[in-house]
């Protein structure tokens, strides 16, 4: 069969369901392929679009996304989703097309050296040499696109190659020498991480998105109820353990809650599982957590010792290691009278220091308020993205994420313009599922020609926009680190996004009035197909508590 | 977003002071790789991007066609070895990595010194390269071209005592390395 065939036969057996892409000269075969494959192609409006949709849909599913490009532009277009999957650790294979093998190398038109280009981004890339090896690498991309830490990978395609004839038999397993993964935990670390935890006097878990990676939620929640152990989540950890649960701390780090960061600066104990110490969460090195000894569980051996020294390493995939640790741990007996202090001084900083805004106006909408109203209009339960800036930082504060999987951002590159292709995808794959987009009139306009795919491929997404008329969260930085010279924050001439909407085929709405938000909402939730809301919110509204860059936990402000 | 001006800025001398921080003990990393096309690439980008100098870098072919060594070498006090090798393993090219210890490792490099000769220098620097087991491998009028094989010290040893004779140009293959004994490197 035709190379190009071979490809659709591997996304088949590798349970792709849908596609993320944008056609184009180098590609024309695969594309001419998909006639009769029966895989499902979404069409985007720019390849970045299709990038940040894939990893919606691998985030929102647990499955691996699959994104294609042309040559050249194509291909470069997938650049910042190819470095944002890297960042957040996300399974996304882009396959990309490549000019002719005779063009290789000489400034052909749309040439671009897409491996080259990505290599510091990428888990691992392949350019195919030979048509004979296009089911093998592409078997091999799954493969490590999906397991140990998951992550892109790139497979770039020679259009004649694609072209060739060639036999086709699937390929059952893949061999590859250098890539072994570590999955199971060292027993006797696990067990020395009991006894430190039985031990402390003030232990916290610290928990990232790897929990939501290895599908470990359940056991992560286990392990903090088998004694009265605190938790707090990253960023990208929320909805790893119940946001409502009391024993849940708050998000920590920058924006975090004054009760998750201040637990984390007195601690004993941290136990981290599946997070990396990224500098929003330290803040300064030197002063983080000063008094805590370090259990690190991560599937990546390179994230242990790589900012904070463990004093016990465990590598391992979380699921399996908090199946064990839980065991150990309850085999015991640790008194659970030594944490009440402990949880006192919490429950007092928890009092003290609730998250809060102030909402004296009877008229201006709150951005911190908006959130709230999306969380009860959406009865907590819904898949949602954002953007980035202030409205990612107060959705992440406001909605209480109780399930994995339903917070889909940009954690680690932070990336403006991911928030609607990526609630595109996350929507595809979870159909059933209400998906919201939070964002920014900032953030929006970096992709919203994907409202267009979003009408053609009736993918009903909802968009609610914080309006603010600035780039919130420089305005923000400007304001306190920069003696309010605002310097090219205000937005100026920002489109009608309502007749942006409906441009696009799409449903707009505009809400100013903060007495009927949630019924508005709720509204907006129930009309059919895609819906763009325009909500205007407090111009100039600040996103509290903040430890400022490079500042310690204790530092917390506002 | 990145970080605003909290921090104190530092001065140019500092700045350039920082640049020549270079005490510590010599790293002698090898690494089996799959000889496959952008290997080196992906080794050198990732010495690259983590800011991790490399010092010398010899790339070869081993008994077996489908794998190749690399020998590398990197200042330890400059860069934390754990983490560079932990980034190394995670490139799936890389199929086995050593920290040799200096103890228990026989290290070779080769260079070539050209150097500029009349007739009386010439006995004199026949005698010197007689002395560190060099060979001649080139001889004219006015230059003489010599080779040599040894550690890193001995070819510096060799260099120094050359180079007043007057030194044309200089080639240097960077180390190649192996552990003592039966077991493999």
């Amino acid at each position: 069969m035709r190379a190009v065939d071979a490809v659709m036969e591997c996304l088949k057996a590798e349970g792709v369901d849908v596609v993320f892409g944008y056609p184009g000269g180098a590609n024309l075969p695969t594309y001419d392929a998909f006639v009769d494959a029966g895989i499902r192609h979404v069409l985007v409006r720019h390849e970045a679009g299709g990038g940040h949709a894939a990893a919606g849909y691998a985030k929102a599913t647990g499955r691996v996304g699959v994104a294609l490009g042309t040559s050249g532009p194509g291909a470069t277009n997938l650049v910042t989703p190819i470095m944002d999957a890297m960042m957040d650790s996300v399974p996304v294979v882009f396959i990309t097309g490549q000019v002719r093998t005779e063009l290789l190398g000489t400034d052909g038109f749309q040439e671009a050296d897409i491996l080259g280009i990505t290599m510091p981004a990428v888990k691992h890339s392949w350019m195919i040499q030979h048509p004979l090896e296009i089911p093998r690498v592409l078997h091999e991309a799954f493969h490590v696109a999906r397991t140990g830490r998951p992550g892109p990978v790139v497979v770039d395609i020679p259009t004649d190659l694609s072209k060739a004839d060639i036999p086709y038999e699937p390929v059952s397993d893949v061999h590859l020498p250098g890539y072994q993964v570590t999955v199971e935990g060292n027993v006797k670390q696990i067990r020395q991480a009991a006894k430190a935890l039985a031990s402390s006097r003030r232990p916290v878990i610290y928990a990232g998105g790897g929990v939501i990676l290895s599908e470990a939620s359940a056991e992560l929640t286990e392990f903090a109820l088998s004694d009265r152990f605190p938790v707090t989540n990253t960023l990208n950890g929320l909805g790893g353990f119940p946001g409502t649960h009391e024993q849940f701390l708050g998000m920590l780090g920058m924006h975090g809650t004054r009760a998750a960061n201040y637990a984390m600066d007195e601690a004993d104990l941290i136990c981290a599982i599946g997070a990396r110490f990224d500098d929003r969460i330290t803040g300064k090195l030197s002063e983080f957590a000063p008094r805590a000894k370090f259990i690190h569980i991560d599937i990546d051996p390179a994230e242990i010792s790589k900012n904070v020294p463990a004093h016990i390493p465990i590598v391992g995939d979380a699921k399996h290691i908090l199946v064990k640790l839980v065991n150990e741990y309850r085999a015991l007996g640790a008194d659970p009278a030594r944490l009440e202090e402990w949880w006192q001084r919490i429950q007092g900083w928890k009092e003290r220091h609730p998250l809060h805004y102030t909402d004296s106006s009877d008229t201006e909408i709150k951005p911190q308020r908006a959130i709230q109203a999306i969380y009860e209009a959406t009865g907590g339960d819904a898949i949602v993205t954002s953007d980035v800036g202030q409205h990612q930082m107060w959705a992440a504060q406001y909605y209480n994420f109780d399930k994995p999987r339903r917070w889909i951002n940009s954690g680690g590159l932070g990336t403006m313009g991911f928030g609607l292709p990526a609630a595109m995808g996350a929507a595809v794959g979870m159909p059933d599922e209400v998906t919201v987009c939070v964002t920014g009139d900032g953030s929006v306009q970096m992709n919203s020609q994907e409202l267009a795919t979003c009408v053609a491929n009736r993918i009903p997404v909802k968009v609610f926009i914080l309006n603010n008329g600035y780039l919130g969260m420089v305005r923000q930085w400007q304001e306190l680190f920069w003696d309010n010279r605002y310097s090219h924050v205000d937005m100026g001439q920002s489109p009608d996004f309502v007749k942006l909407a409906e441009a696009y085929g799409a449903t707009g709405l505009r809400l100013t009035n903060k007495e009927t938000l949630v019924d508005d909402l709720r509204g907006a939730i129930a009309t059919e197909g895609p819906v763009v809301v325009d909500i205007r919110v407090t111009r100039e509204e600040n996103v509290y508590p903040m430890i400022a860059p490079g500042a310690a936990a204790r530092e917390m402000v506002g | 977003m990145g970080d605003p001006g909290t921090k104190e800025l530092l001065s140019l001398e500092e700045l350039e002071a920082s640049g020549q921080l270079r005490t510590g003990r010599k790293h002698v990393l090898t690494i089996l790789v799959e000889n496959k096309p952008g290997v080196l690439t992906r080794i050198a980008g990732l010495f690259a991007r983590r800011g991790f100098n490399i010092d010398t870098l010899t790339v070869g072919p081993t008994d077996d066609e489908h794998i190749s060594r690399v020998t590398l070498t990197v200042d330890g006090a400059l860069h934390p070895i754990d983490q560079v090798t932990k980034q190394l393993h995670k490139l799936i090219n890389v199929l086995k990595i050593r920290d040799l210890e200096p103890d228990e490792t026989v290290t070779r490099e080769l260079a070539l010194f050209k150097v500029a000769v009349d007739g009386t220098q010439r006995a004199e620097v026949l005698q010197l390269t007689d002395i560190f087991r060099g060979r001649i491998v080139d001889v004219t009028r006015r230059s003489i071209i010599v080779e040599i094989t040894g550690t890193t010290d001995k070819i510096e040893s060799f260099e120094a005592l050359l180079r007043p004779f007057g030194m044309v140009e200089m080639m240097r293959t960077g180390e190649i390395a192996i552990s003592r004994g039966r077991g493999e490197t």
